[in-house]
C-alpha cells in the first residue's frame, strides 16, 4: 500500500541565519528511514510520465521501487546506467518542471521527492558501497576509437561518460585547471559540494576518460589538429563562459563584478577559505542585478562572504523571477533583499573610482512580450539611489567565440551559439556541440542531456563510417 | 605539473628572474605578444604572464618575472627540476606585424621582458626595429646582449644617469621622432605609468602606439571579465581582445586604478610570505 501522504517528506536543512554564515550544503540529505518513506509514495505508474520529464531519461519509477525496499545500491545501478552524474543532477536540476513536473501525485498533493531520493541513492553508495564502486571502474573493453570532447561541464562529463562506457578512447580538454565546467566554478559549495563533482569525474577517469586540464581549445590547439591527431569525432561542449554586461555607465568601476568572476573566485578559487592566497574584497553593501539561478548564487555567496546587506536587483516582478522558486525560497530565508520591479541604470563611484551606490528607476509591468513575461516599463522620475559598494552583474553568460573563432566551417548563429541539429550534429563533419556552447545558458540537465544525445551520434557516425 | 627547466637572474640587483619552462602543448604554437596564466599550487592565484620565449623543439617556455606579489615572490623562490602545479596558453592575441617597416619597441624596466620578444619577431620578419629600453639604474638593466642582438639600434636610458643615456624613454623616443625617424608604429610594454606616458608623448606626431596591457585576470579566456578595459569608448576584454591595444584610445585613469584594486590584500599577503612561510608553502 503506497504512502499516501499529500506532501514531500521535508528535506532537512541547515537553519537559515546559521547557514549564510558558512559554505556547508544547506539541504542535508534524506535519512535512510525518509528516503524509503518517501520513495513509498511512488505509484509505479505503467506510463511513467515522470520519465518522460528527464532529458536524461532515468529509469524513475523502477530506481524508487529499490529505494522503498532499501535495496539503496541497485537504486543507484538503476540511475546510473542512463545517468552518469546522479549525485549533482539530485541537487541541482529543477525537478519541479521536469520529472516531478509530471508526477501523477503533483495533481492532488506534492509530487514524489524524485531528485531527493535521486540524490539520496547517489550519496549513500559514494558514502557506503566501495565493493560495488569497484565493480563499476572496471575499463569497459575499447573498440580503440579516439573520441575528443572539449569542455568538461555537464554535457562534456555525459558525453564522455557515454562514450567511454561504449568502448571508445575519449579525451577531454578542459581549459581551467580544474575538471567540472560550471559544477566547480559557478555552482556554490553550499548547493553542490565540491568532494562530490570530483568523485564524480574520478568515476569517469577510473573507466578510461583521460582528462587534459589547462589545454584551451582555440589557443594551444584547434579542432582541426585535434582531427590530424586521431581523433575521429569532436564533441564541443564549451558552455556559455562570456559574461554580459549592461552597458550602463560605470560598470567599470572598482567594486563591479560579472557573477563570472565573482562566483569564480569564490567556488574556483576558494577566496573563502583562508588558506587560499585568491583575492576578494569585503563587501558590507552588495547589489547583485539579474534574477535567475546565477544571480541567487552571487547574493547567498555575498552573504556568507560577511556583507551587510545584500539585494538582488531585477526589473520584473517576483513572478517572472527566472530562478528556481527553491533558490528564490532559501534566499530570501538567508535575509537577501529582494528589490524587484527596479531597473540599474548607472552605477556611481566615489572620487578614487570605489562604487559607492547603484542608480535605479522603478518599473512596472505592462503587456506581455515575445517571451510570454509581462514587459517592465520605466516610471518617469522615479529614480532612486541604493548605497552599496559592490556590484555583481548576473545578466546572462552567451558561449564563449574562442572555438567559433579558429574552426572553419563551423555554423553559429547572431546569438554566438554553434548551431547543432537534434542529434547534436554541426555545420563540421565529425563535429557535435550540446549544452550551453549551442543553447546559450540554461541548466545543468539541459546540457547533460545534450552530451548523451551527442554521445549516441557520435557511436552511429563512427560505427557507420 | 610542469618542470623549471632553467632559472637565471636578469640584472645585478637580482630584481627580475628568467625560468624557462616545460610546456610543449604551449612551446607548439605560442607567438610573440601572447601570454600564459601560471597557478603554484593548489592554494595560490592564477597570473598572466608574457611569453618571453620559447623553444617549439625543445617544447620549453620562457617567462621573466619580478617578484612584487606573493604568487611571483613564491615562484622566485623555486629552483631548476621544481615544479609549477598549473602552466596554461598561449592566451591573447599575437602582436600583429603586418605591412610594418620600421618600428620603435620602448620597454619599461620589467616590461624590457615583454618588449623583447616583440623586438625579436619584428626584427626576424625584416622589420626596421629601434629598441629603446628604459631601467630606474644600473642595477636593473637586463638583456643587454638580446636586445642587441635582435633589434637594428638599441638605446638604454637610466633615469639617474648611471648606465648609458640618462633620461626616461619618452625623452629617447621624442628625440628619434623629431630626427626624422619615420616610425610606422611604436610598441611601449612596461608598467602602465609608463605606457601612459608613451603613448601622450607620441599622440602629438598621430603615430600608431600599440600598448600591452596587463589587468588583473582569472583564467584568461574572456570567462571572467575582471581584466575588462576602457578603449576608444568600448569596453574590452584585454585577455581575448587583447592583450595589445591602440595607446591612445585606452582609458589610462581607469586602467590604472582596476590595476591597483586589491592593492591592500596584496601587501597583507605578502607580509605573509615575508613572515611565515619563508617563501615556499609546505602543503
Amino acid at each position: 500500500m503506497p504512502n499516501m501522504s499529500l506532501i514531500k517528506n521535508p528535506m532537512p536543512e541547515q537553519e537559515p541565519l546559521v547557514r549564510n554564515k558558512n559554505f556547508l550544503e544547506v539541504a542535508k540529505g534524506y535519512t535512510a528511514d525518509m528516503a524509503i518513506d518517501e520513495a513509498q509514495r511512488c505509484l509505479s505508474c505503467k506510463n511513467k510520465p515522470c520519465v518522460s520529464g528527464c532529458p536524461v531519461n532515468v529509469q524513475i519509477p523502477e530506481f524508487i521501487e529499490k529505494v522503498a525496499e532499501g535495496k539503496f545500491a541497485e537504486a543507484y545501478e538503476i540511475i546510473t546506467s542512463t545517468n552518469s552524474l546522479p549525485a549533482v543532477c539530485g541537487r541541482v536540476c529543477p525537478q519541479e518542471s521536469q520529472c516531478e513536473g509530471k508526477c501523477v501525485r503533483g495533481i492532488k498533493g506534492e509530487p514524489v521527492a524524485i531528485g531527493r531520493l535521486e540524490r539520496f541513492a547517489a550519496d549513500f553508495s559514494r558514502e557506503n558501497v566501495t565493493e560495488k564502486k569497484a565493480e563499476a571502474k572496471i575499463k569497459p573493453e575499447t573498440n580503440g576509437h579516439k573520441v575528443a570532447v572539449i569542455g568538461s561541464g555537464p554535457a562534456g562529463l555525459t558525453c564522455a561518460g557515454d562514450l567511454a562506457r561504449l568502448g571508445y578512447k575519449v579525451t577531454i580538454f578542459e581549459a581551467f585547471h580544474k575538471a567540472g565546467g560550471v559544477l566547480v566554478y559557478g555552482i556554490p559549495e553550499f548547493r553542490l559540494p565540491k568532494h562530490i563533482v570530483s568523485a564524480e569525474i574520478e568515476n569517469l577517469t577510473a573507466i578510461g576518460v583521460e582528462l587534459i586540464t589547462n589545454a584551451v581549445v582555440g589557443r594551444a590547439m584547434s579542432v582541426d589538429e585535434l582531427f590530424e591527431e586521431g581523433f575521429e569525432a569532436v564533441f564541443i561542449g564549451s558552455g556559455a563562459g562570456l559574461p554580459q554586461f549592461m552597458n550602463i555607465p560605470g560598470e567599470n568601476l572598482l567594486g563591479v563584478y560579472s557573477a563570472n568572476e565573482y562566483l569564480t573566485r569564490i567556488n574556483l578559487m576558494k577566496a573563502y577559505l583562508p588558506e587560499y592566497d585568491t583575492p576578494i574584497k569585503k563587501a558590507r553593501h552588495v547589489a547583485v542585478v539579474g534574477g535567475g539561478n546565477v544571480a541567487m548564487d552571487a547574493a547567498r555567496c555575498a552573504k556568507r562572504m560577511g556583507a551587510d546587506e545584500v539585494y538582488i536587483i531585477y526589473r520584473r516582478s517576483m513572478e517572472e523571477l527566472p530562478a528556481r522558486k527553491e533558490e528564490v525560497h532559501h534566499a530570501m530565508e538567508e535575509e537577501i533583499i529582494f528589490k524587484l520591479l527596479n531597473n540599474p541604470i548607472s552605477v556611481l563611484g566615489d572620487e578614487n573610482g570605489y562604487v559607492n551606490g547603484i542608480e535605479c528607476l522603478r518599473m512596472e509591468l505592462g503587456e506581455p512580450d515575445e517571451s510570454g513575461r509581462r514587459r517592465p516599463v520605466e516610471v518617469k522620475d522615479s529614480n532612486f539611489v541604493l548605497d552599496v559598494d559592490t556590484v555583481i552583474i548576473a545578466i546572462g553568460t552567451s558561449p564563449n567565440p574562442l572555438i567559433k573563432s579558429t574552426t572553419e566551417g563551423l555554423e553559429t548563429n547572431k546569438k554566438g551559439c554553434i548551431v547543432a541539429d537534434e542529434s547534436a550534429a554541426t555545420s563540421r563533419k565529425g563535429v557535435f556541440a550540446g549544452g550551453d556552447a549551442v543553447t546559450g545558458a540554461a541548466t545543468v540537465i539541459l546540457a547533460m542531456g545534450a552530451g548523451k544525445m551527442a554521445a549516441e551520434s557520435i557511436d552511429k557516425y563512427i560505427m557507420c563510417k | 605539473m610542469y618542470k623549471i627547466i632553467k632559472k637565471r637572474i636578469l640584472n645585478a640587483a637580482g630584481t627580475t628572474l628568467e625560468m624557462v619552462v616545460e610546456a610543449p602543448l604551449i612551446a607548439k604554437k605560442c607567438l610573440a605578444g601572447q601570454f600564459i596564466i601560471f597557478r603554484l599550487d593548489e592554494y595560490g592565484e592564477r597570473i598572466p604572464l608574457t611569453i618571453a620565449d620559447y623553444d617549439r623543439e625543445n617544447g620549453t617556455v620562457t617567462i621573466m618575472f619580478q617578484p612584487v606579489g606573493r604568487s611571483t615572490m613564491m615562484l622566485a623562490e623555486l629552483n631548476e627540476g621544481d615544479s609549477i602545479l598549473d602552466f596554461v596558453g598561449p592566451l591573447g592575441k599575437p602582436t600583429h606585424m603586418e605591412g610594418l617597416k620600421r618600428v620603435a619597441v620602448v620597454g619599461g624596466g620589467v616590461g624590457c621582458a615583454i618588449a623583447y620578444p616583440v623586438a625579436k619577431a619584428m626584427h626576424a620578419k625584416g622589420i626596421e626595429v629601434d629598441m629603446i629600453a628604459g631601467f630606474r639604474n644600473k642595477d636593473i638593466v637586463m638583456l643587454e646582449d638580446e636586445m642587441r642582438a635582435n633589434s637594428t639600434n638599441l638605446f638604454i636610458t637610466t633615469d639617474d644617469g648611471s648606465y648609458s643615456e640618462k633620461g626616461f624613454v619618452t625623452d629617447k623616443l621624442k628625440q628619434l621622432i623629431e630626427a626624422g625617424r619615420n616610425y610606422d608604429e611604436i610598441v611601449a610594454i612596461g608598467p602602465g605609468v609608463m605606457m601612459k606616458y608613451v603613448s601622450l608623448a607620441t599622440k602629438p606626431y598621430g603615430i600608431k602606439t600599440v600598448v600591452s596591457l596587463n589587468p588583473i585576470m582569472i583564467d584568461g579566456t574572456g570567462m571572467c571579465g575582471g581584466c575588462r578595459v576602457s578603449v576608444g569608448g568600448e569596453t574590452k576584454f584585454a585577455c581575448v581582445d587583447g592583450p595589445e591595444f591602440d595607446g591612445h584610445a585606452v582609458d589610462w585613469d581607469e586602467l590604472l586604478r582596476r590595476g591597483a584594486f586589491y592593492k591592500d590584500e596584496e601587501t597583507e599577503q605578502k607580509e605573509h610570505v615575508c613572515r611565515l612561510t619563508g617563501g615556499v608553502r609546505h602543503a
